[in-house]
């Protein structure tokens, strides 16, 4: 339960924030000015009365106790969510200069909060009395997988036909062909419903673009698809886990139906990518007793914030299921035991030569994986030429930053951090480098999000 | 790939480039190693690609580390309160452009507080949280104004920084000496190497430093290279002893007005009229006496407060006889021969001289009279502007509170809100002679009779928080405004100055001003709802002022 001694940061309420005009109209009604009639309930809500332009304040209430992330409500006509009155509202609740007191709800909100238990409460008797969700009818389901499987079979076997045609004629007429090729291939995908095969096509065309080295990378990616493809026509010979990672990396949906593991789980990062369809959130979380480190993705339309937010520095008591496939770390979230609290744990260390270790043992299981996520001990963040790498404190080795790294704000605010000392960083680790996306510092320190 | 270094044997290297070769012509060009060629040597190429790219990913190495930078120096201030260090994060992440311009509504300028939350850290020594030195220099980046205090506050790690990152190398400009740590002020041996060999920009620091602390030890040592240093430098370091400036300076300043270089002439000639008892002050006195006189003959004119009743009762009167040359005793003191285009020359010269003369000649040439009255004297033939002026400007060199306290005069006179003899730039120079209580109190008083319109300027030289007299005028000003059924935009600059100076304590007493009031008939239309806004903005940027300070005052 929240109480009053373990409210949030202001960085943690701020990465809650849609996109960056909410951020700062958030900002600047996290102060007692346009509040009213605020307070806060050990229960974990926050509530106030906000003076906007109209003569009637709008109501707005924050739910932190929710398992899946914070719950909003105000009566405002904004659709951004949250709005920046709920920004505001807990801003003011996380600087605790006694603003926001612990007090009783008033009706408005203690309705709102009493329906959302009451909602919460029946879901986890309905899921628990284990009421059969989604087609009644096993029969009909199997057809259509079989149906979808041959419609990716038939997208395999012409991808590898397109591949072919491409290798026979040279790589460098690629560059002539420029986008429109890719964008057409990536577009027969989508028909074939092999969502992972046309993103990885799509992929391709970019390539040449790249600078120098680009047909390394575009001989790598096109020997890739190609495995993922002879991985989907061979499937039946396959190991049943890589089977069914070629499943996932083809793009068919799998259901997290892993058994649930129950652990105090830190929030390492959250960031979003965005592409002109899909905004992709992704959220690596730390389990404190099994030392696992699990991936929750979500999704929202492009140019929208996926609604699962989860602050970074706190840890909350919670069930996860894996999705399958062998070396797939994407996670379910279930259960949740209570709302997000913050912390001190901190995930353990390991040295470079380590983590470009267990990057190769990684391949093994998934031979498609970019990266892997690690945390690196002692490392210095370390200029070298135009570039940066984290370089061992105590050995002659480092990891370069991978060049998107090497360009986000979040460098600065590492080197900072550091200062030329060792930090403790979280991140992914890859074949392109290593992508800082959270940071400790020596000694006592809260998380410092990179990303 | 290119920057982790490559699996160790080479026969595998070569074999993947033989790959990439044959790839980039194409099977029908060029057979692939270790097959023939026919429909299937594509993808003989892509399975033996599949396995060299896996292959390669899994034996990667971590690279060579590079030279490590070298550690931040320790910054010894304690850290900010938690409470603080998120109001700091808050402020910089407002930053300007975010949503564009448009009406600004209720809610505080973020922006406006982040100079006064600086300031209060700096007084309170507190050293900033490492991460948020980027944002911080940023801001100071867009901001010249900030970087002063931004840069104080954030430390010896941002310097470190700004030498990583090409976009903060103001930073390094700013500071003087690039932040180069100054040796101990008692270290006489390493303070002289310094001074012999370092950069210029290091000597600047090196002397300011030495002259804050011990004026004598900074003049002295400047003695030890003056004759050998370079005009424009030798201007610069005189410059730096305006700090501390005593009397036991002036041998060497009597020195320096014989200076090869006009400029660095002028310098010491005006730093000397600064000091009232130095020997030039006394040359000037005496040129300045010559050229002023009180004559009793002069009859009295008619006025409206004493019509004239045909006798001719003498009153005492300046009369004012410019010098007609400038002889080269004066040009060595400092006087510049040549006037500016549009100037009489002789009353240029008569000004110079006024300026630098000590003001104590005055009561004593004039008859004992004190400042007040001497102000009070009528002066002939149109003099009066010119000679009110030069006092002016001798008040605020000699920073002579009680000269500066008459040419002012009372807040509440009718001349004093109009343009009189002495300017609205004039009068906040002479404000800031006086101390910071009666300055406000003046302020206070002019705004009480003259309104807010002619007031943004002499507000800029009152102290922050504004005094409680000050305070009060400021708002009843604006309430009479409101009153008058104007847009509060018109006093756009003094609510913003409002906002940043009131002493948060005042907000209390804003509370009636919040509602929106009925309109009156001659109004704007609209006018009240937006004062209303206005003043809402106003008191909460007090409030959060209020919670500003009170986070950094608990740790």
């Amino acid at each position: 339960m929240t109480q009053q001694g373990v409210r949030w940061t202001a960085d943690q309420v701020l990465a809650l924030a849609p996109d960056a005009a909410s951020r700062k109209a958030g900002s600047k009604l996290g102060a007692a000015g346009p509040w009213s009639e605020a307070g806060s309930s050990d229960e974990g809500t926050v509530w106030g009365l906000c003076k906007g332009s109209g003569s009637k304040p709008y109501q707005t209430i924050v739910d932190i106790a929710d398992a899946s992330g914070p719950a909003y409500k105000c009566s405002c006509p904004s659709r951004k969510f949250p709005c920046k009155h709920a920004l505001g509202l807990l801003l003011l609740w996380a600087g605790g200069d006694g603003a926001v007191p612990t007090g009783e709800a008033p009706e408005w909100a203690g309705q709102w909060i009493a329906g959302r238990r009451k909602r919460a409460e029946e879901k986890r008797s309905g899921d628990s009395s284990g009421s059969p969700s989604g087609s009644a009818d096993p029969e009909a389901a199997r057809r259509r997988a079989e149906r979808r499987a041959e419609r990716v079979t038939a997208g395999a076997v012409e991808l590898e036909q397109r591949l072919t045609d491409l290798l026979r004629g040279g790589l460098a007429s690629a560059e002539q062909a420029g986008y429109g090729l890719w964008e057409e291939t990536a577009a027969r995908m989508v028909d074939a419903q092999a969502q992972g095969l046309a993103s990885r096509v799509r992929e391709l065309g970019a390539i040449p673009s790249t600078g120098p080295g680009w047909p390394v990378r575009l001989l790598e990616e096109c020997a890739l698809l190609h495995l993922l493809g002879q991985g989907w026509l061979r499937r039946e010979r396959l190991p049943d886990a890589l089977a069914a990672t070629v499943r996932s990396r083809i793009g068919l949906p799998g259901s997290a139906d892993g058994p649930p593991v129950r652990d105090r789980w830190l929030v390492l990062a959250q960031y979003d990518t965005v592409d002109t369809r899909l905004t992709t959130r992704r959220i690596w979380l730390y389990g404190a007793d099994s030392n696992r480190t699990a991936l929750l993705l979500s999704y929202g339309a492009a140019g929208r914030a996926p609604e699962l937010a989860l602050p970074v520095g706190l840890t909350l008591e919670a069930e996860v299921s894996a999705y399958p496939g062998a070396g797939q770390l994407r996670v379910a979230l279930g259960e949740q035991f209570a709302p997000p609290a913050p912390t001190a744990i901190c995930p353990q260390g390991m040295t470079t030569s380590q983590a470009a270790a267990r990057y190769g043992d990684a391949l093994r299981d998934d031979p498609w994986l970019e990266s892997v996520p690690v945390t690196l001990d002692r490392v210095v963040p370390t200029p070298d030429g135009d570039s940066w790498q984290l370089a061992d404190a105590d050995e002659d080795a480092a990891l370069p930053l991978t060049p998107a790294a090497r360009s986000r704000p979040g460098l600065w605010r590492l080197v900072a951090l550091s200062g030329g000392a060792p930090v403790r960083v979280f991140g992914e680790c890859g074949h392109q480098g290593f992508t800082p996306l959270t940071a400790w510092p020596e000694g006592p320190g809260e998380a410092i999000a990179l990303c | 790939m290119t920057r982790t270094s490559a699996p160790v044997d080479a026969p595998a290297t070569g074999a993947w480039e033989g790959l990439v070769t044959t790839a980039l012509l194409g099977t029908d060009r060029r057979t692939p190693p270790g097959t023939g060629p026919g429909p299937e040597a594509p993808v003989a190429l892509l399975d033996a690609a599949a396995v060299e790219t896996v292959r390669r990913r899994a034996g990667l190495r971590p690279a060579r580390a590079s030279q490590r930078p070298q550690p931040a120096p320790e910054d010894p201030r304690p850290p900010l309160p938690q409470a603080a260090a998120h109001r700091l994060a808050v402020l910089l992440a407002d930053r300007p452009g975010a949503s564009g311009g448009g009406r600004r509504g209720t809610t505080p300028d973020l922006t406006e507080l982040l100079p006064q939350w600086l300031a209060a850290a700096n007084a309170r020594g507190f050293a900033p949280p490492p991460q948020l030195l980027p944002a911080l220099l940023d801001a100071a980046r867009g901001r010249t104004d900030l970087r002063p205090a931004a840069l104080e506050f954030a430390g010896p790690r941002a310097l470190w920084l700004a030498r990583l990152n090409p976009d903060w190398r103001f930073a390094l400009r700013s500071t003087p000496g690039g932040g180069a740590a100054l040796p101990h002020l008692d270290d006489a041996d390493s303070i002289r190497q310094l001074w012999q060999e370092g950069l210029f920009a290091e000597r600047v620091a090196l002397l300011s430093a030495l002259r804050s602390r011990d004026p004598a030890a900074a003049r002295e040592l400047l003695e030890t290279t003056w004759a050998t240093e370079r005009a424009e430098d030798r201007l610069m370091f005189l410059d730096s002893l305006r700090t501390g400036l005593g009397p036991d300076d002036e041998p060497f300043m009597e020195q320096a007005l014989a200076d090869r270089s006009r400029n660095v002439r002028a310098t010491a000639a005006e730093l000397l009229s600064a000091l009232p008892g130095s020997a030039l002050a006394a040359r000037m006195a005496v040129r300045a006496e010559a050229c002023v006189a009180i004559d009793h003959m002069q009859p009295t004119q008619p006025t409206q407060d004493s019509p004239a009743t045909g006798s001719t009762v003498a009153t005492p009167t300046i009369t004012v006889e410019a010098p007609h040359e400038c002889d080269p005793g004066m040009e060595r003191d400092g006087v510049v021969a040549k006037a500016p285009a549009g100037r009489g020359q002789r009353s240029w010269w008569f000004g110079q001289l006024v300026e630098a003369a000590p003001l104590g000649t005055w009561s004593r040439r004039l008859g004992g009279r004190t400042p007040r009255e001497i102000v009070a004297l009528p002066v002939t033939d149109d003099w009066q502007g010119e000679l009110h002026a030069a006092w002016c400007r001798a008040a605020v060199r000699q920073r002579d509170a009680e000269w500066s306290r008459a040419l002012l005069g009372e807040p509440s006179a009718p001349e004093a809100g109009g343009p009189g003899a002495v300017s609205l730039a004039e009068r906040a120079k002479l404000l800031g002679t006086l101390d910071a209580a009666e300055r406000a109190e003046w302020v206070a008083g002019f705004i009480s009779t003259h309104g807010l319109s002619e007031a943004f300027q002499l507000l800029g030289v009152c102290a922050v928080p504004w005094a409680p007299p000050l305070g009060r005028a400021v708002v009843d000003a604006l309430n009479i405004a409101r009153d008058a059924g104007s847009y509060p935009w018109s006093f756009s600059g003094v609510m913003g100055l409002a906002e940043r100076c009131l002493d948060p304590s005042e907000a209390g007493r804003l509370d009636g001003l919040l509602a929106v009031p009925d309109e009156p008939e001659n109004a704007s239309p609209g006018a009240g709802g937006y004062w209303a806004e206005a003043f809402q903005r106003l008191v909460t940027t007090l409030r959060l002022r209020a919670a500003m300070t009170e986070e950094l005052n608990t740790s």
